[in-house]
Parts: structure tokens; C-alpha cells; sequence
């Protein structure tokens, strides 16, 4: 059940976030300091398709996250679902067009390592 | 590099910081929620209404208010940052999680696990000395 479970919460982030940063990117950089820039934020992302599908995603992933807590420790729970931190880098190399150079890869696999470890 | 030296120290300013918000809220929230929903027990059903009770306890109404400021502060840093940019960096949260885990729900850090630590914050600090923004597009400095 909790392999499912983390299955579930992978795929389902991965998903959710490579939609939320499209999604973002679309809306270009937010001025925080503007005032009313939050609400404006908010007023777009409610209406964007990406931020809506990347949102149902994160709760999928969110709900399957609470079940999986509610009986795996939670230093089982977080790294366990770190397997899509991998598999979200290649999506922004094809899929967002990031450049992803060396020193991001790297670093995104030796967190990767680190969080498996830290699962041991 | 294609901004001007002063925007880009100002946008480097502004990534650190929301970087930092999106993992202390992301830490907490995670934190907050644990601690509600263990104390309410095993919590596996495809029924909304189990969830939406669990949503009642102050813990966990805490941990998902703070993961709601956690959602909108990390939408509004991947705005103008990469996604490969911000997923390294903003997992130094893992490392906060263990030491959280260890400090207040007294769950045990084994060496290999302080080893795994040590591996994040490498990882953290190289893809942290990348420049955040690399995607193309329109729209990277609109409104």
C-alpha cells in the first residue's frame, strides 16, 4: 500500500508542478512589490488551464500524501516521494526548454542520492 | 546573461528570499500536518468526507494553511525562475524535514541518513550557483 501510494504521489507531482511552472512562465515574472500584484496573481492563475490542471494534480498528489502519513513516518513519507525530482528536471530540459547545465544536474542527482539516503 | 547587472542582483535578491519561503513554509506545513494526522490515526479511504474531518483538527488546519502559502509562494518564484532551477534549491527543505523529524517527533537520523544530508546541501549549493533564469519565452518580464 504505501508503494502505491508513493507511486501515486510521483507521477502526480511531477504533473503538477512542470504544468504550475508552464503555467508561470506564461504569466510572466510577478512584481511582488507591486501593490495589488498578489491579487492580480491570483485573479490570472484561477482562470490559466495550466495552473487549473497543475492544481488537480497537487491535490491528487496532496491526498494520496495524507494517507500516506497518516500511518508512515514522516522521514519514510517525504523522501520516499523524491523520485520525481529526477524525472521533473528531464521535463524542464524537453518539455519547458530549460538549460540545464552541468552544475543543475548534478545537483539535482546528488539531492536525488541524498534524499534516497536519507529514506535508508 | 541578458538583464542588467543591477535587475539581475535584484532578481537574484528576490529568488533567495522566495526560495527561502518556499522551503520554511513547505518544512512546516509538512511538519504541522504530520503531527495532526498521526494523532488521528490511519487515514487510507477514497471517501472526501474522512479528509474533510481530518481538516477540522488545529494541527493539521495549520500544516495546510501553510502549505496553501507554500503553493502560492512557490507559483509566484517559478514565475521568473527555472523549475530546474528551484527543485535542487528548494530541497534543502529535505534536510529541515529530517532535523524536524529528529528534534520534535524524535524519529532517529542513522549515519547513512546524516551522509544523505550532506549530499543535499551539495546539491543545493551548486545548482543555487546557477543563474535562476534560462527559459526562453515572452512574456519573462511582463506583468
Amino acid at each position: 500500500m504505501r508503494w502505491l501510494l508513493v507511486a501515486v504521489i510521483v507521477l502526480a507531482t511531477t504533473g503538477g508542478q512542470v504544468l504550475q511552472a508552464a503555467g508561470m512562465r506564461r504569466h510572466g515574472e510577478v512584481h511582488v512589490t507591486r501593490p495589488g500584484a498578489l491579487r492580480k496573481m491570483l485573479a490570472w492563475i484561477v482562470r490559466n488551464e495550466f495552473i487549473i490542471a497543475s492544481v488537480a494534480c497537487m491535490a491528487v498528489s496532496f491526498f494520496a500524501f495524507m494517507s500516506l502519513l497518516s500511518f508512515a513516518e514522516l522521514s519514510f513519507a517525504v523522501p520516499a516521494t523524491a523520485a520525481s525530482l529526477v524525472l521533473q528536471t528531464v521535463l524542464a530540459k524537453y518539455a519547458l526548454k530549460e538549460r540545464v547545465s552541468w552544475k543543475r544536474w548534478t545537483g539535482a542527482l546528488l539531492v536525488a542520492c541524498g534524499v534516497v539516503m536519507l529514506a535508508l | 546573461m541578458r538583464t542588467l547587472p543591477a535587475a539581475s542582483a535584484r532578481l537574484l535578491l528576490k529568488t533567495r528570499l522566495f526560495a527561502l519561503l518556499v522551503i520554511l513554509t513547505n518544512v512546516s506545513g509538512n511538519f504541522f500536518l504530520s503531527w495532526g494526522l498521526r494523532r488521528i490515526g490511519r487515514l487510507v479511504t477514497l471517501s472526501p468526507a474522512a479528509y474533510i474531518q481530518a481538516l477540522f483538527d488545529p494541527w493539521v488546519a495549520l500544516g495546510v494553511s501553510l502549505l496553501i502559502v507554500w503553493l502560492l509562494s512557490q507559483m509566484a518564484l517559478l514565475s521568473w525562475a527555472d523549475l530546474s532551477y528551484v527543485l535542487p534549491v528548494t530541497s534543502a527543505g529535505y534536510v529541515l524535514t529530517a532535523l524536524a523529524g529528529r528534534l520534535f517527533l524524535n524519529e532517529q537520523i542513522s549515519p547513512a541518513r546524516w551522509l544523505g544530508i550532506l549530499f543535499i546541501m551539495a546539491g543545493v549549493i551548486l545548482a543555487g550557483a546557477t543563474h535562476p533564469d534560462t527559459a526562453p519565452g515572452a512574456g519573462r518580464t511582463g506583468r
